[in-house]
C-alpha cells in the first residue's frame, strides 16, 4: 500500500463524502423540519443526472448541463411538493413511505420507458480531463473539482444557515417546527422553498456524479440509502452533522473497500480473506451506523432540540 | 397499600431549579394532596415519582424500597400507578378492554399468545371491578375514543385502579370538568380513601379540602408547608401565596 | 380496528377455500401455470401476514422485511449447495437465523423511533443484500440455484403441488394464529403499545420489549415464506432482498387492510393479480402502478378490508390506525 495510493483513496473518500453531503443536506432538513420521510430524493438525483447527461450530449457545455440539472430537479421537486408532499405533512410516516415509494417506482420505470434500461455515458468535460498536483501526487482534476464544489456548497450553506434571516428560520424550524408556524411565518412557503433547495442540491449531485457513476434507472436508491445512513449517523435535522457524517462515511467506505481486503489477507488465509474482505467492506458503513445507534441514538452531531 | 417518601428531590432545567429539594412523606393509607400555583412544578414532580423524568438528585423510597433508578414500567409493576392530567388511554379499545389490559399487566399475564384476553377470568374480574369503581359500568363496551370528556377522565382513573395499585398518583383527575362532574369524582375518590395510598395533585380546592388528610403546598419547586386542611387554611403565608383570591 | 368484518373469520376462510380450489380448477382447465402463480401469491401472503404483525399490530414501519425473505431463501440454498436436502434442517436454520437476525436488528433499531426506525431497517436490509452479493462462491450477484430442494421424508417441496399444499397449510395456520393473537394478551398489549406506548409503560408493561418480541416472531415467519419461495423457484437470489421488495410488502399490507386478519391475504392477491394484469398490457406497468400507490397513500389507509367494512354503513366511524414505528 503506497502513500500515493492511500492519498488518492483518501481524496476519493472525500469526493464521495461531498456527493453524499449534497444529498444529505437537503434531506436532513426535510426530515428534521417537516418530519417528512422522502424516499424520492434519489429520484431527484436521477432527474439531475439525466438532465445533465442529455444537455451535455446536446449542447456540449458541462456548465449548462449542471444548470439544467439543477433547474430540472428544482422544477420536478417543487411540482412534487405542491401536488403530493404538502398534502402529507400532517399524516404519519407510513403514508410518507408509501407515497414516495410509489413515486420512486414511477420515476424509475418512466426513465426506463423513455430512455431504455441502458446506462447513459457521460464524458468528463475536457477542461477537467487532466490531473492536478497535490502534495507531489497527481489527482484527477474532475474529482478535485467535485470536492471543491462540494466544499463551496458546504461553506455557502453554513453562511445561509448561520448568517441570514432565512437561515435563522431554518434553525428555529429544526429545533421547534410548531413554534415557527405559530409565530406567523408562512410555513407553506418555507417548506416548499426548503424542499426545492434540497431538490436542487440533489440535482447538482446527480450532474456531477454523471461522469463518475453510471446514469441509469434506479441509480438513486443505493446512494439514497447511504445518505439515510449519513443522516442517522449525523443526527436528523442537523446540516453540520450531515457534513461531518458524510465525510466520515465517504472516507470510511472508500478506504474500507481498499484496506479491508488487504487487511484480511494478513490475518486469514487467502480463500477466506477473498470472500470475507469485500463482504465486510460493503457492510462497513452499516456496522458504523449500528455502532453509533447503539451508543448515541440521537446521532453524533444532533441539532439541539429546544 | 404502600408509603412513598422522597428525600431531597432535585430537578434542574439548565439554571432553573424546577424541583427544589423536595422531601415528601406520604403515609400508608393517607390521601395526600399537593397544591400550588401554576408553574410550581407539580407535574414535573409527579413525572419524577412515576419515573418518566429522572431526578438530578435525591431519593424516592416506595414501600421501603429505593426505586430512584427504576424505569416507569418497573415502578408500575411494584404497585405505583398513575393517572394522567391529559387523558392517555387506548382509543381503539373498549372501556373494559382498556381496564382488562391494565389488570392483565398487573397480573403478569401479558405474555400469552393464544387464548383471548377477555377469557382471562382473573384479569376480567379486576377490570370490571375497576370500571365499576370508576362509575363506567354502563359504558363497558363503548370504544374509548367515543367517550365524552368526563367519561374519559373516569376511564383514566379506572385504568390506574385495575392495575392493582398499592399507591395512586393522580395528576389533576378533575381537569376540565364541570361542577357536577367534579362532585361525582370527589365522591368516587372518597370511596377509594383507606383502600389505597393516594397522592393527589389538584387545582379544585373544594375537592382537595374535602378529601385530603394532609396537604403540601408547592411554590417555585419547593414544599412551602405541609399540614392538615385546617392548618393550611389558617397558615398566613399559604393564604398570601396561593389562596389569596380563593374563597375556601 | 375493532370492526365486525375486519376481525371475523368469514373472509379469511373464504379466501383460503378459494386458494384450496385453485389446483383442481387449474388441472381441470389445463392451466398448470396457475398453480405456481397462486403459490407465489400464497408465499407473499405469508410474508405480508408476518409484516402485518410488526406493522399492523405493532405499528413498526419496517422497511427491511425483505431481509428475512432473503435469509429464508438462502437457508435452503446454502445447505443445498453443500448437499443437505433435509427439509427439517432447512426449516430449523431458517427460523433460527431469521430469529437471531431479527433480534439483533430489532434490538438496535428499536433504540430509535419514527423516521429513524424506518431508515435503519432499510439500511440493515441493504447490508444483508451487499453481504450476500459479495459471497462470490455462493453465486453473488447472479444468485444461487437450489441444488436440492427441501425434503421432509418422501415429501419434496421442489414439486409444485406439494409446495402449494404446504404454502396453503402454512398460510392457514399463520392466519389462524394471527386472528387469535390479535385478541390474546400479547396481541392486545402490542396493539396498545402502538396506540399509546407511554400508557403501556405506565401500567407496568415494557413497550419496547413487546415490540421486539413481535419483530422477532415477524422475522421468523417471514423467513419461512422465503424458504418456500426458494423451493418454488429452485433459486435464491440477492435481488429478493432488494429494498423494492420490502416496499412491496408494505404496500400489500396497507392495500389489503393494515392490522386486519384477512388484509395481508387480500393485499398479496390484489397486488400480484394487478401486476399480472398490467404486465399483460405493457412491460412498463410500474408507470401505472406507481401512481396508484401514491393515490392510495393520499386517499387514506383503510385498505380493501376496511372499505368492505364500510359497505353496510352500520360499522362505527373508523379511527385511523396510528403508527408508533418503534421505540417509545
Amino acid at each position: 500500500m503506497s502513500a500515493a495510493l492511500l492519498f488518492v483513496q483518501l481524496l476519493n473518500g472525500l469526493q464521495y463524502g461531498v456527493l453524499l453531503f449534497l444529498l444529505a443536506a437537503g434531506l436532513t432538513l426535510v426530515f428534521g423540519i417537516m418530519s417528512f420521510v422522502n424516499l424520492a430524493h434519489g429520484s431527484l438525483y436521477m432527474v439531475g443526472a439525466y438532465a445533465a447527461a442529455l444537455t451535455y450530449g446536446a449542447a456540449g457545455s458541462f456548465l449548462l448541463a449542471v444548470l439544467a440539472a439543477m433547474g430540472a430537479a428544482l422544477v420536478v421537486g417543487l411540482l412534487l411538493e405542491v401536488a403530493i408532499v404538502s398534502r402529507l405533512y400532517r399524516r404519519d410516516h407510513l403514508d410518507h413511505v408509501l407515497a414516495t415509494f410509489g413515486l420512486v417506482m414511477f420515476f424509475n420505470e418512466l426513465v426506463r420507458l423513455v430512455w431504455g434500461p441502458q446506462p447513459l455515458f457521460v464524458q468528463v468535460p475536457e477542461v477537467l480531463a487532466g490531473t492536478v498536483q497535490l502534495f507531489g501526487f497527481n489527482y484527477p482534476s474532475y474529482r478535485f473539482a467535485v470536492i471543491a464544489v462540494g466544499l463551496l456548497v458546504a461553506v455557502g450553506s453554513y453562511w445561509l444557515i448561520h448568517k441570514t434571516r432565512v437561515g435563522m428560520l431554518i434553525r428555529a424550524g429544526a429545533q421547534n417546527p410548531q413554534l415557527v408556524g405559530a409565530l406567523g411565518v408562512n410555513i407553506g412557503l418555507l417548506n416548499a422553498m426548503l424542499f426545492g433547495v434540497g431538490a436542487m442540491l440533489a440535482g447538482l449531485a446527480g450532474a456531477m456524479a454523471g461522469p463518475l457513476l453510471s446514469v441509469q434507472s434506479g441509480m438513486g436508491e443505493p446512494v439514497l440509502i447511504t445518505t439515510l445512513v449519513v443522516i442517522v449517523i449525523g443526527g436528523i435535522g442537523s446540516v453540520n452533522g450531515a457534513l461531518y457524517a458524510a465525510l466520515i462515511v465517504g472516507v470510511v467506505d472508500t478506504l474500507g473497500r481498499v484496506l479491508l481486503p488487504l487487511l484480511m489477507r494478513q490475518v486469514a488465509e487467502r480463500s477466506v480473506a477473498d470472500a470475507a474482505g469485500p463482504a465486510l467492506a460493503s457492510m462497513l458503513v452499516y456496522l458504523l451506523m449500528a455502532g453509533v445507534l447503539a451508543l448515541r441514538p440521537q446521532g453524533l452531531f444532533p441539532a439541539r432540540r429546544g | 397499600m404502600a408509603s412513598l417518601r422522597t428525600e431531597g428531590l432535585v430537578k434542574r432545567y439548565g439554571a432553573l431549579l424546577v424541583t427544589d429539594h423536595v422531601s415528601l412523606d406520604i403515609r400508608v393509607g393517607e390521601l395526600h394532596a399537593v397544591i400550588g400555583p401554576n408553574g410550581a412544578g407539580k407535574t414535573t414532580l409527579i413525572n419524577q415519582l412515576s419515573g418518566e423524568l429522572p431526578a438530578d438528585e435525591g431519593r424516592i423510597v416506595f414501600g421501603g424500597q429505593d426505586i430512584s433508578g427504576l424505569p416507569v414500567h418497573q415502578r408500575a409493576r411494584a404497585g405505583l400507578l398513575r393517572s394522567y392530567q391529559i387523558t392517555s388511554i387506548f382509543e381503539e379499545f373498549t372501556v373494559v378492554e382498556n381496564a382488562t389490559l391494565a389488570a392483565m399487566a398487573a397480573k403478569r399475564h401479558a405474555w400469552r399468545f393464544w387464548t383471548p384476553m377477555r377469557d382471562d377470568p382473573v384479569a376480567r374480574d379486576a377490570a370490571e371491578a375497576a370500571v365499576s369503581a370508576a362509575g363506567l359500568t354502563s359504558h363497558s363496551d363503548t370504544l374509548a375514543g367515543e367517550l365524552a370528556y368526563g367519561q374519559r377522565r373516569q376511564l383514566e382513573l379506572a385504568m390506574a385502579l385495575a392495575a392493582q395499585p398499592k399507591f395512586l398518583l393522580l395528576d389533576e383527575p378533575m381537569a376540565g370538568m364541570s361542577v357536577q362532574e367534579s362532585a361525582a369524582v370527589t365522591d368516587l375518590l372518597r370511596g377509594l380513601k383507606g383502600r389505597y395510598t393516594i397522592l393527589l395533585v389538584e387545582h379544585d380546592m373544594d375537592a382537595v379540602f374535602a378529601l385530603a388528610d394532609r396537604i403540601s403546598v408547592l411554590v417555585y419547586g419547593s414544599v412551602m408547608f405541609t399540614g392538615t386542611p385546617d392548618e393550611i387554611r389558617e397558615h398566613p403565608e399559604v393564604r398570601a401565596v396561593y389562596l389569596g383570591d380563593e374563597t375556601v | 380496528m375493532s370492526s365486525r368484518l375486519a376481525s371475523s373469520a368469514i373472509l379469511p376462510v373464504l379466501l383460503l377455500a378459494g386458494f384450496a380450489a385453485v389446483p383442481f380448477a387449474a388441472t381441470a382447465l389445463d392451466q398448470p401455470f396457475w398453480i405456481s402463480f397462486f403459490a407465489r401469491i400464497l408465499i407473499y401472503a405469508i410474508a405480508a401476514s408476518a409484516l402485518n404483525l410488526a406493522l399492523g399490530y405493532g405499528g413498526l414501519v419496517s422497511f427491511g422485511h425483505a431481509l428475512f425473505m432473503g435469509l429464508g431463501s438462502y437457508a435452503v440454498a446454502l445447505p443445498a449447495f453443500h448437499g443437505i436436502a433435509n427439509g427439517w434442517v432447512h426449516l430449523g436454520l431458517c427460523i433460527v437465523a431469521c430469529g437471531l437476525v431479527a433480534l439483533a436488528v430489532g434490538a438496535i433499531s428499536l433504540r430509535t423511533s419514527g423516521m429513524a426506525f424506518i431508515m435503519i431497517t432499510l439500511a440493515f436490509a441493504q447490508m444483508g443484500y451487499f453481504a450476500l452479493v459479495s459471497l462470490k462462491q455462493y453465486g453473488g450477484d447472479d444468485g444461487l440455484p437450489v441444488a436440492a430442494t427441501s425434503r421432509f421424508g418422501g415429501f419434496d417441496l421442489g414439486s409444485t403441488l406439494p409446495l402449494y399444499a404446504t404454502a396453503l397449510v402454512v398460510l392457514a395456520l399463520v392466519t389462524w394464529w394471527m386472528a387469535k393473537l390479535r385478541v390474546a394478551p400479547f396481541g392486545m398489549a402490542l396493539r396498545g403499545a402502538r396506540q399509546n406506548a407511554r400508557r403501556i409503560n405506565a401500567i407496568g408493561l415494557e413497550a419496547r420489549r413487546l415490540q421486539l418480541v413481535a419483530f422477532v416472531i415477524s422475522g421468523a415467519i417471514c423467513g419461512v415464506s422465503g424458504m418456500l419461495l426458494a423451493n418454488l423457484n429452485a433459486f435464491a437470489s440477492p435481488s429478493s432482498l432488494a429494498w423494492t421488495v420490502s416496499g412491496e410488502l408494505i404496500v400489500m399490507v396497507v392495500l389489503g387492510g393494515i392490522g386486519t386478519v384477512a388484509g395481508p391475504i387480500v393485499g398479496a392477491l390484489v397486488f400480484l393479480g394487478l401486476e399480472e394484469v398490467l404486465k399483460g398490457w405493457t412491460e412498463h406497468w410500474m408507470v401505472i402502478f406507481g401512481p396508484l400507490i401514491v393515490l392510495m397513500a393520499l386517499v387514506g389507509r383503510r385498505g380493501i378490508v376496511g372499505l368492505i367494512d364500510l359497505w353496510p354503513k352500520a360499522a362505527r366511524p373508523a379511527t385511523p390506525v396510528p403508527v408508533s414505528e418503534g421505540g417509545v
